[in-house]
């Protein structure tokens, strides 16, 4: 099954890039927490734990080497955020970066929000190549001149000089939010975007900081009756009013903004019907939603649950048109998954730029693709051994019990601590970006 | 409890009761695991996933001071002229010794290193 899977049966991965430190023992702060593309693919942002920001841009592509897509280098890197301690609440509050979306490019410049637990930021992102010199009253160096030395006059004009990327907080979205937010997403309006956190949803405007609207709040009056909490949640990709919000119950629901100010009655529920008779301890844990994507299209939406990736048609709220189990195995070791917390990890997922292929992660540095035209899936690794240039990843399978082949890992010696929860795919060409704990792999189509 | 009666019954209960194990994992490993969780953990809640995990999840960073052991934890530090040091064999619950002191808190440490992803 060399080269199944990922946009047509006949595509094979190749390694392309690996950015990060080689060695094995990961500082807490560079443990990536999430990946995104701009809207053309050219810019690849990662937020970490240290509240720290890395845009990667990718290089034209050379008349040298037509065969091979630009590079991804370094093009600005910032604090986004610092860690907190709320004194009122004895809160401690993390620089992570939970999740950073790019605004549509509008001018030179590129916007992205950025947000940790508790606030959001506007980021600007503007190039210099020119600086004004011949200044009247300073030097070069900008040293005031001593005005009586001036004898003649001159027009300071603008020289090119090297390249300077800046970023500068632009707006900062704070104090709107009690519980921990795990999702921001921009309106394609372009004006507004929503902050969701644990129990409730806000809406803002890009330019206002001092007001949001609450649109979900979905709190109990007693917190004892507390059943479910808000995972995920995100705007529809051109209808400007609809948003959907997943949760911890595996529920989706989706909310018209032109129904009510308060979408707490959803305009449609996605939920699958449970067999009863399978019900365990872990059926609700492992049904709560980690991550939900609207397809490009708009006319379906993804959502990852601990096992699984399903696939959901608007128009069709009974259950989902499609289900891809990403690693089955592991229902038999839920209970040791349960002790070391793994359970809990929270996998995203993403689609291609067809919407043909969905790819999640998994453990062992594993990923996933699936093929919905094809119906063929791939598992593929992140690791040093396959990151020689341009060498073709090679599909990787995972024994499940009795006789183990020879290329072949059983389900026991999968690493749980390698971990791919956060991946991202370039919204036109065949090149992904894979975070693993520390590093971050860029994987491309042979061309 | 059916982990205590185990040992005690009589060998034919005991074959079908395996059998009734080995039925369910076949019907579902699910279930199987949630056996061996409850076996491990008699006491956990009776409430699948449920409000405890919730709660829990929502006060993540939740750090407590208390008043009173803060003040022993400086009246400790005044007479031994150094303070108490953890040692992992110390797994004892002396909250005197182990709350924080203001010198404990983590102060606002800004990453004044580079991400290693630029490097």
């Amino acid at each position: 099954m060399a080269g199944a899977g990922g946009g047509g049966n006949d595509v094979q991965w190749c390694f392309s890039q690996v950015k990060g430190a080689i060695d094995d023992d990961v500082a807490e702060a560079d443990i990536i927490s999430t990946v995104e593309f701009n809207h053309s693919g050219e810019l690849l942002a990662t937020g970490d734990k240290g509240g720290r920001v890395v845009i990667f841009q990718q290089e034209l592509e050379s008349k040298n080497q037509p065969q091979c897509r630009g590079e991804y280098n370094v093009y600005s890197t910032f604090q986004s955020h610092e860690p907190e301690f709320d004194y009122l609440k004895s809160l401690e509050i993390e620089e992570k970066i939970n999740k950073i979306r790019w605004l549509p490019q509008k001018n030179a410049a590129q916007f992205l929000l950025s947000t940790n637990d508790k606030t959001i930021k506007l980021w600007k992102i503007s190039e210099r190549d020119k600086r004004p010199e011949g200044y009247n009253l300073k030097e070069e160096d900008g040293r005031y001149r001593d005005p009586t030395t001036v004898t003649t006059l001159r027009v300071p004009v603008f020289q090119p000089m090297d390249l300077m990327v800046e970023a500068s907080p632009r707006r900062v979205f704070a104090n709107a939010h009690t519980y921990h937010i795990n999702s921001i997403s921009v309106n394609s309006d372009c004006e507004t975007y929503l902050s969701a956190d644990d129990l409730r949803i806000n809406l803002w405007n890009l330019e206002i900081t001092d007001r949001s609207f609450n649109i979900v709040d979905i709190k109990p009056a007693n917190m004892e009756e507390l059943t479910e909490v808000i995972t995920a949640a995100e705007f529809h990709p051109n209808q400007c009013n609809t948003f959907v919000y997943s949760s911890s119950k595996g529920t989706i629901r989706l909310c018209d903004m032109r129904a009510s100010a308060l979408c707490d009655q959803h305009s449609k529920l996605f939920e699958e019907p449970e067999d009863p008779s399978n019900r365990s301890f872990f059926s609700e844990i492992i049904s709560s939603i980690s991550d939900v994507k609207f397809s490009h299209s708009g006319r379906y939406m993804m959502t990852r649950d601990y096992l699984s990736v399903k696939i959901w048609d608007l128009n069709m709220e009974s259950r989902p048109v499609e289900t891809y189990q990403v690693h089955e195995y592991l229902r038999s070791k839920l209970c040791s998954l349960y002790e070391n917390d793994c359970i809990f990890d929270k996998f995203e997922c993403c689609w291609n730029g067809n919407d043909s292929v969905v790819m999640t992660g998994s453990y062992n540095n594993f990923f996933r693709m699936f093929d919905r035209g094809y119906r063929q899936d791939v598992t593929l690794e992140a690791s040093r051994e396959s990151s020689k240039p341009r060498s073709v990843l090679k599909p990787r399978k995972v024994c499940t019990g009795g006789k183990r082949k020879k290329d072949e890992i059983s389900v026991d010696s999968l690493d749980f601590n390698k971990k791919i929860l956060h991946t991202a795919w370039h919204p036109q060409d065949n090149i992904i970006a894979v975070a693993t704990t520390n590093n971050l792999y860029i994987f491309q189509d042979k061309l | 409890m059916s982990e205590e009666m185990e040992g005690t019954r009589p060998a034919t209960d005991e074959a079908t009761h395996k059998e009734q194990q080995i039925d369910d994992n076949v019907i579902s490993p699910e279930k199987a695991e949630e056996v061996k969780l409850k076996a491990r953990y008699p006491h956990l809640g009776a409430k699948p996933g449920g409000s405890d995990l919730l709660r829990k999840r929502l006060q993540k960073g939740q750090k407590f001071f208390d008043s009173g052991d803060y003040n022993m934890a400086k009246a400790k530090v005044k007479n031994k002229q150094q303070l108490p040091a953890v040692t992992p064999a110390e797994k004892a619950e002396i909250t005197g010794d182990h709350i924080p002191t203001p010198q404990d808190i983590p102060q606002r440490k800004p990453s004044i290193v580079a991400s290693k992803l630029a490097g």
